[in-house]
């Protein structure tokens, strides 16, 4: 008698709480546009936020809210953008070239010395605290890898030398890596670039240059003159090399004293 | 009366708190103190959810347990309580106000079946608790874990900025440090225990 009552009365109970349940369920019954899990499922999925939204979700979200542009997920490329248009029914406006991560700085340990021994925190803004970083040169990597820790993707581990090393297998070009490094050596280029570049990011003086690095940029023009194509500009000391008009002849690789002048994809890519 | 409610708060948040005296709702305490931000929301989520849950369990308890004297099946009759409870909450909530249960998000349905809801639950029955002690002791209880949560939080947030030995790294420190936590609310319990 006394199982049968216990049994009635949890039995009723899981019955009153399932009907109240299925009741609530219809009777509160939120409608989601079907189209931003759709959406959802379309975009890379690795919540890294470089959009400005917190997770895919909430970028899909927007998107069907008219809030925000279709091709806003730089990590999704064209690909996503094209699929995500069709769901929406507009136009692909998408057309802009995969997008990696380039490391402008040549200088390891060895050729550009640090100016005081650092026992901080290992994280490259901590070390910046302590009177603007460790490095003699003040625009060269610090080596601490916070870019290599916030990449969501994977793509960036430092090097045995101290500098991070790029995996374009798996870089996006989401730009995590650019906001996180706070002396800006990692800038977002085109992967389909071709021709020379000059990895540097100092814009002192070819005098201060000498003193804290064996590989920084002088700015001294020799290549701008040895450049036939008109692509090298020498701003704030710092050559700079437009790869839509380089023709890769290599004359500014001969003449630079420094020879830092490389060919891209050659440096720095794991 | 009220003083008996001011002690019922003292020993529930400090004395006897759930998390570091009672060793209730730990999973919580370790996995979501990473962040001050992430422990405020999931103790904000346990306020709210424990105070319904002891409510209804309280009803549930002294109005159709015990006329029918099945005492004995409070456990599982509480566990099927809270769990419709919160389920049935989250889909009125996502209906009538989606700010707030965005704000509770993920932490919900997480506390559905914790110890800690469950524990004060039972608790209430066995202390012989009338509704209002109960509504009291159930809303600082859960203040008494959002603190340490929170504590917890805090701390872990400065140990990720030092340099640690690799032994300790991880779940090590974690455990040491709510070890000592623990131990100096052990302090309280000098003062009024229950």
């Amino acid at each position: 008698m006394d199982l049968l009552t216990a049994l009635l009365v949890i039995g009723s109970m899981g019955l009153v709480f399932g009907g109240l349940l299925a009741f609530a369920a219809n009777r509160f019954a939120v409608e989601e546009d079907a189209r931003v899990e759709t959406i959802c499922d379309l975009l890379p999925g690795a919540n890294c936020g470089a959009c400005g939204f917190p997770g895919c979700i909430s970028f899909a979200e927007n998107i069907v809210g008219g809030k925000v542009d279709v091709s806003s997920c730089v990590p999704g490329g064209k690909d996503a953008c094209d699929s995500i248009c069709e769901v929406m029914g507009v136009d692909s406006v998408a057309s802009e070239a995969k997008k990696v991560a380039e490391v402008y700085c040549l200088g390891t340990r060895d050729v550009a010395p640090d100016k005081f021994e650092y026992h901080g925190v290992r994280d490259c803004k901590a070390a910046m605290a302590y009177s603007g970083g460790f490095k003699a040169c003040t625009h060269g990597c610090l080596g601490l890898g916070t870019c290599a820790d916030c990449c969501p993707f994977d793509a960036l581990h430092m090097g045995a030398n101290g500098l991070p090393l790029v995996d374009l297998e798996r870089c996006t070009g989401c730009g995590i890596c650019v906001k996180a490094c706070p002396r800006s050596i990692i800038r977002i280029v085109n992967a389909d670039r071709r021709g020379k570049y000059v990895p540097c990011n100092s814009k002192d003086k070819g005098k201060v240059v000498r003193q804290v690095c064996e590989v920084g940029c002088l700015g001294d023009k020799a290549c701008v003159k040895a450049c036939t194509q008109d692509a090298i500009v020498v701003e704030e000391f710092l050559a700079v090399i437009d790869s839509s008009k380089c023709d890769d002849c290599g004359k500014c690789v001969e003449v630079c004293k420094r020879m830092i002048i490389k060919d891209v994809v050659k440096v720095h890519h794991a | 009366m009220e003083l008996n409610l001011a002690a019922i708060i003292f020993v529930a948040i400090l004395a006897n708190n759930i998390v570091l005296n009672q060793f209730l709702g730990v999973c919580p305490y370790l996995g979501v103190s990473k962040r001050i931000e992430t422990s405020l929301g999931m103790g904000m989520a346990v306020v709210f959810v424990m105070t319904l849950a002891a409510i209804v369990t309280w009803f549930i308890f002294n109005y159709i347990l015990v006329p029918m004297d099945l005492v004995y099946l409070r456990t599982i009759a509480f566990i099927l309580v809270i769990a419709s409870l919160v389920q049935l909450v989250e889909i009125v909530m996502k209906k009538n106000n989606p700010t707030l249960f965005r704000a509770l998000g993920i932490y919900l349905p997480l506390i559905t079946t914790n110890c800690a809801i469950l524990g004060v639950a039972l608790l209430n029955i066995q202390m012989d608790h009338n509704i209002v002690q109960t509504i009291v002791y159930a809303i600082a209880a859960a203040i008494g874990f959002t603190l340490a949560l929170v504590i917890m939080a805090g701390i872990r947030e400065r140990l990720d900025l030092v340099n640690m030995p690799g032994v300790l790294q991880g779940a090590a420190v974690t455990l040491v440090t709510a070890g000592i936590l623990s131990l100096s609310f052990m302090g309280f319990t000098g003062i009024m225990s229950l």
